[in-house]
């Protein structure tokens, strides 16, 4: 077609500058940050080259290691159970009930939630006096906890409330589960096949592209948790709940070392980077692509 | 499990202190306090706070509707060299962490004299509007036959005729979800405020519900009427459009 490359580049073009002024530009001045002083309450700023990184990892700033630890234990605990339990969620709205277009409405509504106000519900909720949780489980004469006001109760409590949010997880497996063809199940229901073995044999590995979707956006996801710990735990108690990008965020807003948390913000970068490629080296031995392996 | 939650919202949001405290819970409020949200909304601006969202979500929406159907158009309905390659590179930045951004932005907004204004928060809608609804919509255009502005083009048509004429018109209910999108994330969007607004005169929504709770931490009453407040317009606009949410998620998935 006549001009194509003129007017392919006219109609791209918002989103090709928006491009390289929102993400390129800032990745690139992020890095050079990093190896600088810069903070706002400081007259001078100074190239101080890699000192960040080294005092990053010499194990002289503790809370860099408190934050990654959180982080990580809330990834190591959150990932798992999002895919399991949207992965359940998504089987049980596929089956052919009434009403499923009301649950399945039901199941994404959370996830449209402001994040502020799920978290001031889930607080109320999770309230060690007052909440409803407590109150139930002593009314069954169950233990109760402190939820987000113990130590050791707060992570996996913060990961609780996040769990509500996973319709669009929910949503993206239903995509999956859609497109696995009738005569698969056929087959196995000729063979005599019961629910677990049409479950493991056609389901499982016709989804597993669809796992692999939602495992990577979900690491991702987990490792940038930042409303929950500003809004229902402030990074408590005793530093505890203090994520990664809620620590990054207090060094460059609250402190202003901008060029301290442009480092933190570059080691996060790696972070994710190192385990989305893991996922995707090992996504050769389980992900089954139907027709043979996709470029 | 996933709607108690809401109930619990709803019912405490309609109760007096002494009722939400009563052991065991009761479910039904007696009588309702719909003076509650009276209370609640007045005790700090919110109808300012109310008024920019609405500006921030409105003209965010039109950005993002505007730039990311362009941007799909040129990157699926029109041939030229280097397309698909610039596409990917595009698409890199759904991967990058929004932290790594954060700091040179703000920076950036800040040098312009743009901090503490609403700017921030609307300028980046208006070029691409986001790589996910640019990837949504092309996906959703790549299904459209060529024949459509093979024809077009023999009569004459020019690319932007084909794209207001043909191709947005057929694209109603992708871009219905990208709007939808649009909506939800500028409405529920806490970071973006929190770092570039100053001025309480400026405040969202989501953060003077911040606020809010930081001010009233005993008054659970007044709390949960706020966020049942700040929930229901995403609630409304959810379900008016979710016969089109549900559907265009599930086309545009996975598949591709």
């Amino acid at each position: 077609m006549r001009k194509g490359m003129f007017y392919g580049l006219l109609f791209t073009a918002p989103a090709i500058l928006g491009f390289a002024v929102f993400t390129l530009g800032p990745m690139i001045a992020s890095l050079v940050l990093s190896l600088t002083d810069y903070n706002v309450f400081k007259a001078h700023t100074s190239f101080t080259g890699l000192d960040h990184y080294i005092r990053l990892f010499s194990g002289e700033d503790e809370l860099f290691y408190q934050s990654l630890g959180a982080t990580f234990y809330f990834v190591v605990l959150r990932v798992p159970a999002v895919i399991i339990l949207s992965f359940a969620v998504a089987l049980l709205l596929n089956l052919n009930v009434k009403g499923r277009a009301i649950f399945r409405t039901i199941i994404y509504l959370p996830s449209i939630v402001p994040a502020v106000a799920s978290a001031m519900i889930w607080m109320w909720l999770l309230n060690p006096d007052l909440g409803l949780i407590n109150s139930l489980l002593s009314r069954l004469h169950l233990p109760t906890s402190g939820w987000l006001y113990s130590e050791e109760s707060v992570i996996p409590s913060v990961v609780l409330t996040t769990l509500w949010g996973i319709g669009s997880t929910v949503i993206i497996f239903l995509a999956g589960l859609s497109g696995i063809p009738r005569q698969y199940y056929e087959a196995i229901e000729v063979d005599g096949g019961g629910w677990f073995h049409r479950l493991r044999h056609v389901t499982i590995p016709m989804v597993t592209p669809t796992i692999f979707f939602n495992t990577i956006m979900t690491i991702i996801g987990s490792f940038q948790v930042f409303n929950e710990a500003y809004i229902l735990t402030q990074g408590g108690p005793n530093n505890k709940s203090l994520f990664y990008v809620f620590y990054l965020w207090r060094t460059g807003f609250r402190d202003a070392d901008m060029g301290y948390a442009s480092a933190l913000a570059w080691i996060l970068f790696v972070i994710i980077l190192f385990f989305t490629v893991i996922v995707f080296r090992t996504s050769k031995s389980w992900v089954y692509y139907e027709g043979g392996e996709r470029s | 499990m996933f709607i108690i939650p809401f109930v619990w919202l709803v019912r405490s949001s309609l109760m007096n202190l002494s009722q939400i405290f009563t052991m065991p819970p009761e479910w039904i409020p007696a009588p309702f306090q719909w003076s509650n949200f009276q209370r609640a909304l007045t005790a700090l601006p919110f109808d300012t706070f109310f008024k920019n969202t609405l500006i921030i979500v409105v003209t965010v929406l039109v950005g993002t509707v505007i730039t990311s159907t362009i941007g799909a158009f040129g990157f699926s309905r029109i041939q030229w060299k280097g397309r698909d390659t610039v596409f990917a590179i595009l698409m890199t930045s759904m991967m990058l962490p929004a932290a790594v951004t954060m700091i040179p932005s703000f920076l950036g907004w800040q040098a312009l004299g743009f901090y503490d204004t609403l700017y921030p928060l609307i300028i980046p809608a208006y070029f691409g509007g986001g790589i996910f609804n640019i990837f949504l919509l092309r996906q959703f255009y790549l299904t459209i036959p060529r024949d459509f502005d093979e024809a077009a083009f023999v009569d004459g048509a020019s690319y932007w005729q084909i794209y207001t004429r043909i191709i947005f018109p057929l694209s109603r209910s992708a871009v219905i979800v990208v709007a939808l999108f649009s909506f939800l994330a500028s409405w529920n969007d806490f970071m973006g405020p929190l770092i570039y607004l100053k001025s309480d005169s400026l405040f969202t929504l989501a953060l003077g519900l911040q606020m809010f709770q930081g001010s009233y931490t005993a008054q659970w009453d007044l709390l949960m009427a706020a966020s049942a407040t700040v929930v229901l317009p995403c609630v409304i606009v959810f379900l008016a459009g979710q016969r089109y949410f549900l559907e265009g998620i599930t086309l545009t998935g996975l598949k591709g």
